[in-house]
Parts: C-alpha cells; sequence; structure tokens
C-alpha cells in the first residue's frame, strides 16, 4: 500500500492537489505557494509594525512615523536595513554563544509554521474552498495536515523555547528575569488556549484547519456563535497573553527589565525577535480568523467566477481587524502585575474553559441522544453555577488563610 | 457598571483616533527644506566669543571643564605670548575642546564661564559619519571675524539660530535677578556690540523701560569712551 492510498483511506481531508500522483507540477506549485505565503508574510509583517506604530500614535495623540516613504510606510524598512549594519555581540563569556545565536530563529520559524495551515482565500460559500488553476485543483493554503490545529499549538509552544533560551542563553541577571517570567506565563496561557480550543474541535468534529472552515460557510454557522462566544473571548485573551503583547507584555516590561529577553540581543539577532514578534501577532489573528470567523467566509459580491479572491479580501479585512484589536489593547490597557497575570490565568480562563467544554459537550451528547435540550442545558446552568462558587469559595478562603498568616507561607 | 467600566477606556482610545494631533511633523530642514523656529534660551551647539577688537574671550581656566557633568569638555590653558597674545590678561585657551557625542546641553559651562567666554547657539541638529568629527576643537567653536559662529560645512544654519539663548538673555539682565534689568553686566561682543537689554526679566515692563535705554545709552558711552574695558 502507497503512502497516498493510506492517506486516502483515512477519513480526512487529503489536499485534492496530490490525488492524481505527485509529479513535477505539483512540487512546482507547493513551491510556488511556499514563496508567496512567505513573501505575503514578510510584507504583511513590515505593514504590521507600521501599522502598529501609526495606530498607537493615533491613539495618543501624536503622528507616528511620517519621514521614510509615503505615511512612513518605510520606516520598517529603514530601520531594518540600520538593525541588518550595526554591531553583533554575542555574550560569548558568561552566555552560550551556540544557543544565544538559535534562540531568535527558534521564535521566528514556527511563527512562520503557523501559517502554512491556514487557509487564506477560496470560495467557501458556493463550494468547497478549492481553487482550480491551469487544470490544478488545490486549497488556497500551503499544506493542510490533518493535525491542523494540533499543529499550531505543537509550533505556538515551541515559541516559548525561542524565548526561554534567549534570555537564558545571555548569561545576564534581567533576561534571566524575563525568560522565567515569559515561561511560566506561557505555560500557564497555553493551557487556557488549548482549552478554549477544544470548544472549536467539539462542535467542528475535526482537527483541519480546512475542514473547520468548511463546516463554518455562512456567517451564523460561524464558531463564534455556535460554540457560545465564550470560547473566543479566553482565546482572544489567552492569544494576547501568548504573543507577550500589552498587557501581558511582563516578559519584556521595559520598566521592570529593561528588554526582557532580547536585552542582549543587538543587530540582526535583535531584529529577527522584533519580526518573528510581529509575525506571530499576524499568524495568531490569521488563526483565530480561521477558528472563530469562518476564515475566508464571506458574501460575494459581484464577480461570481472570482469567489477565491472574495475569500482573500474578507480574510485580510477580518485578519487587519484582529491586529487593529492587538494595538487597541496596547494603546489602553496597563500591564498587569505577575500575580493579577497568574490569576487570571489559573483561576478564571481555565476553570471557565473547563467548564464550558462540558457544557458544550453534554448540549453536543444531548443532541445526539434525543435528550430534552433545554433540560440539558439547565442542568449545565445549575452545574456550573456550582462548580463556580466552590471555586469562588475555595479561592477565597485560601486568601483569608494566606492572610491570617497559617497558610502556605 | 462592572465589567463595562473597564471598556471605558477603550472608547477613550478609540475617540483619540479622531481628535486632534498634539505633535508636529519633524521640520529638520530635510524633506521641504523648512526648519522650526527654536524657543528662547535654547541650549545648542556652542560658541567661544571675542570681543570687539577680535580678542578671544577664553581665559584657559578650565571651570567649563570642571563644571561638565558629561565631562565633555577638554580645555588646556597656556601663557599669553607678550608680544602677540591671543586674549586680554595672563592666560587664553590654548586647546578647547566639546565632544558632542557627550555634551548633553545642560548649559552649565555657559553658567561657569567668568568671562562669558562660551555661550550657545539653538543649533543642535547634527550628524557625524566618525566619532573624530563629533569632536569640535577650538577652530571650529570660535567665533569668525564677523563675530557670528561659523557655518562648518555639515551644519544647516538658518536666520536667528545664534540669537536669543539662555546665555543671550542672561547677559542684558544677569540671573534674572530686577535690580540688574537694564544694566548690562557683559562686555562688548564681536558681531554684537554691546546687547540691547531683554524686556520680560521684571515684574513692572512699563516702568522700567525708561531707565533700561538709558542705561544701555550710558553703557554704551562709556565704552566708546575708554575704548573698551583693558
Amino acid at each position: 500500500m502507497s503512502f497516498l492510498s493510506i492517506l486516502h483511506a483515512l477519513p480526512i481531508a487529503v489536499d485534492p492537489l496530490f490525488v492524481g500522483g505527485v509529479g513535477l507540477e505539483e512540487v512546482l506549485i507547493v513551491i510556488l505557494k511556499v514563496v508567496v505565503a512567505f513573501v505575503m508574510l514578510m510584507v504583511s509583517v513590515m505593514l504590521m509594525i507600521w501599522f502598529e506604530r501609526k495606530l498607537h500614535a493615533d491613539m495618543t495623540n501624536r503622528m507616528g512615523p511620517t519621514i521614510a516613504g509615503p505615511f512612513g510606510l518605510l520606516q520598517t524598512l529603514a530601520d531594518g536595513i540600520k538593525l541588518f549594519f550595526k554591531e553583533d555581540l554575542i555574550p560569548e563569556e558568561r552566555g552560550d554563544p551556540l544557543v544565544f545565536r538559535l534562540a531568535p530563529y527558534l521564535t521566528l520559524i514556527p511563527a512562520f509554521l503557523i501559517f502554512t495551515v491556514v487557509p487564506i482565500g477560496g470560495d467557501f460559500v458556493n463550494g468547497d474552498g478549492t481553487v482550480t488553476w491551469f487544470g490544478n485543483t488545490t486549497h488556497l493554503q500551503i499544506a493542510d495536515p490533518p493535525i491542523g490545529i494540533l499543529f499550531v499549538l505543537a509550533m505556538s509552544s515551541l515559541a516559548v523555547y525561542g524565548i526561554m533560551l534567549a534570555g537564558w542563553s545571555s548569561g545576564s541577571k534581567y533576561p534571566l528575569f524575563g525568560s522565567v517570567r515569559a515561561s511560566a506565563q506561557m505555560v500557564s496561557y497555553e493551557a487556557a488556549l488549548g482549552l478554549s480550543l477544544v470548544a472549536v474541535l467539539i462542535k467542528s468534529g475535526t482537527l483541519s484547519t480546512h475542514e473547520i472552515v468548511v463546516g463554518q460557510a455562512d456567517g451564523w454557522s460561524w464558531n463564534l456563535w455556535v460554540t457560545g462566544f465564550i470560547p473566543f473571548i479566553v482565546f482572544l485573551i489567552a492569544t494576547t497573553a501568548e504573543l507577550n503583547r500589552p498587557p501581558f507584555d511582563l516578559v519584556e516590561a521595559e520598566q521592570e527589565i529593561v528588554g526582557g529577553f532580547h536585552t542582549e540581543y543587538s543587530s540582526i539577532r535583535f531584529a529577527l525577535f522584533f519580526l518573528g514578534e510581529y509575525m506571530n501577532v499576524v499568524t495568531m489573528s490569521a488563526i483565530m480568523v480561521t477558528l472563530f470567523f469562518g476564515g475566508p467566509d464571506g458574501p460575494i459580491l459581484f464577480l461570481d467566477s472570482l469567489g477565491w479572491a472574495w475569500g482573500i479580501f474578507w480574510f485580510l479585512i477580518k485578519v487587519i481587524s484582529f491586529c487593529f484589536t492587538f494595538v487597541w489593547f496596547r494603546a489602553t490597557l496597563p500591564r498587569f502585575r505577575y500575580d493579577q497575570l497568574m490569576d487570571l490565568g489559573w483561576k478564571l480562563l481555565i476553570p471557565l474553559s473547563l467548564g464550558w467544554i462540558v457544557a458544550l459537550a453534554a448540549l453536543e451528547v444531548g443532541r445526539d441522544e434525543d435528550w430534552n435540550r433545554f433540560l440539558v442545558a439547565a442542568i449545565c446552568f445549575v452545574g456550573l453555577m456550582v462548580m463556580g462558587f466552590l471555586l469562588n469559595s475555595a479561592v477565597a478562603a485560601g486568601k483569608r488563610k494566606r492572610l491570617a498568616g497559617e497558610g502556605f507561607d | 457598571m462592572g465589567i463595562f467600566e473597564g471598556l471605558e477606556g477603550f472608547k477613550l482610545t478609540f475617540g483619540k483616533l479622531f481628535d486632534e494631533r498634539v505633535t508636529g511633523d519633524y521640520k529638520g530642514g530635510r524633506n521641504d527644506d523648512e526648519k522650526r523656529d527654536k524657543p528662547d534660551r535654547m541650549h545648542g551647539r556652542h560658541v567661544l566669543n571675542r570681543y570687539e577688537d577680535g580678542m578671544e574671550k577664553c581665559i584657559g581656566c578650565e571651570l567649563c571643564a570642571g563644571v561638565c557633568p558629561a565631562n565633555c569638555i577638554y580645555v588646556r590653558g597656556a601663557d599669553n605670548p607678550i608680544d602677540d597674545p591671543v586674549s586680554p590678561g595672563e592666560r587664553y585657551g590654548f586647546v578647547y575642546e566639546i565632544n558632542y557625542l557627550r555634551c548633553i546641553h545642560c548649559d552649565l559651562c555657559v553658567e561657569a564661564c567668568p568671562t562669558q567666554a562660551i555661550t550657545e547657539t539653538k543649533l543642535f541638529e547634527f550628524s557625524f559619519t566618525n566619532r573624530q568629527d563629533a569632536i569640535y576643537t577650538k577652530d571650529e567653536l570660535v567665533v569668525g571675524d564677523d563675530g557670528m559662529p561659523q557655518h562648518l560645512p555639515w551644519e544647516d544654519w538658518r536666520p536667528g539660530e545664534d540669537e536669543h539663548t539662555s546665555a543671550w538673555m542672561r547677559a542684558t539682565s544677569p540671573s534674572g535677578a530686577a535690580e540688574y534689568v537694564g544694566k548690562v553686566a557683559w562686555s562688548g561682543e564681536l558681531g554684537y556690540g554691546i546687547r540691547a537689554p531683554e524686556a520680560g526679566q521684571t515684574a513692572d515692563l512699563a516702568e522700567t523701560h525708561v531707565d533700561v535705554e538709558f542705561e544701555v545709552d550710558a553703557a554704551v558711552a562709556a565704552a566708546s569712551e575708554d575704548g573698551g574695558h583693558h
């Protein structure tokens, strides 16, 4: 049995590109897709940095970059060129030079790899999201592995290593503080992130990003509504924390620990961190759009034959609005204190998404078994309330004990 | 109420998008060849002044170097050659260097100077391509024969950038103290002569105005009578 026939035997989506066998043409198409995606992502990072600086300036009554290029659009390019020619310092004695050199790539490459599973276009209203160019039918995404979402989670966990190792290998105290904070924060919020994802997976019944998008092919079947809004809120907050963006930017809090993990970095290595960070913002926005907002789904206003292009258009609109949201967070919210950060993650987001999973699963099972829908909902509601009350009183009791000095410390 | 109170901030920052900007475009003379007017009393690039007869004011006392918090001034004094003195008096500034990669433009050197030899201009936008260029030597700092700061090739001078600096203002009203208003405490300076006092240093402008004019006339007359001060 060949590899392809094994794939066909599994109840999963295989990229229709490879159905007729893999030849030179197919390989070329894949390479083309990778190159186009890479270039688009790089350009989008450049624009994202400009967008953030400009928007943040607008929200604080300033001008933002205006000099380089029209509206300061080329500011990022200018900064990049400047960084490229700066002296590259590596802590040879105290640090670990090998790991120090490796760390920027560990944050940059996962950010790009996450983007490979995001469907960025295609007509999901009238079709199944495939496009046919020059006799080849394919998805508008680089890869559609059957483990799509798990891949995203794996890669976003890998990005933690980049930041952790960067701080550790610098051989300096503030980067170390930053990386310790990073590991604690990102591991905590990874839990909430994964749990809120489970709600989507329960509803979609698949891990493949393409199938998840196909399942939301109409505005009212977006997972945002179907999963009941709460998982999206949890996911948005957890993502902000995963990205180390304000108000969760304790990892690189300038006022407390200089620059956190990237304090010792300079020149092009610093630029790589910068690049990776903003690439993460773009890719995580794209993931959120894919999971909760139907990906490229949107109305086709005219030119029916170009449905896939409308998909790209709506996808971009949605991603940009999420990028806007992240900048808006930064302009509005002050940084969390460390204990507040941990409280929010462990005492609110994780229990909330856990309870929501249980309720969603119960409703799902109830539908399959033809139970009374309202009864199930009522029981779920009461159960969640009781659990919430218990958790709340446990937390309150713990706090009382701690304050009385007879508790853990 | 409650949770939505926290969202007030989002409304505020969103509203700012449509607000007027409080900052403007940077006008450093680069793009549209326009340079923003500098405020009075601004601290910029230094000059070493000369008296009206062309003598240098600097006496090489190194007080400026001593007071400099950034250690950017290097001065060495030397005895004046008897046949061809550089400055009136015994000593003169033999070496005078300011490193503008270090200077923080605090103006303390100007305050310390006993002869008002060093003052500042409003020019502050320098750029250099190497560290050596950032060190201004005495040849570059000392005013030209017209008494104005030298316009060095890499500097972008605009009219008015050598006037109304803090030292300039103080020259006509030392320490801003009311009893000194109008009393010219500085000697005549190359390029400017004895400067007219600035208004605005005392509570009652109208009253002192006449005195001010009188004092200046008297001072000018005195200066021209005895042919200067040395």
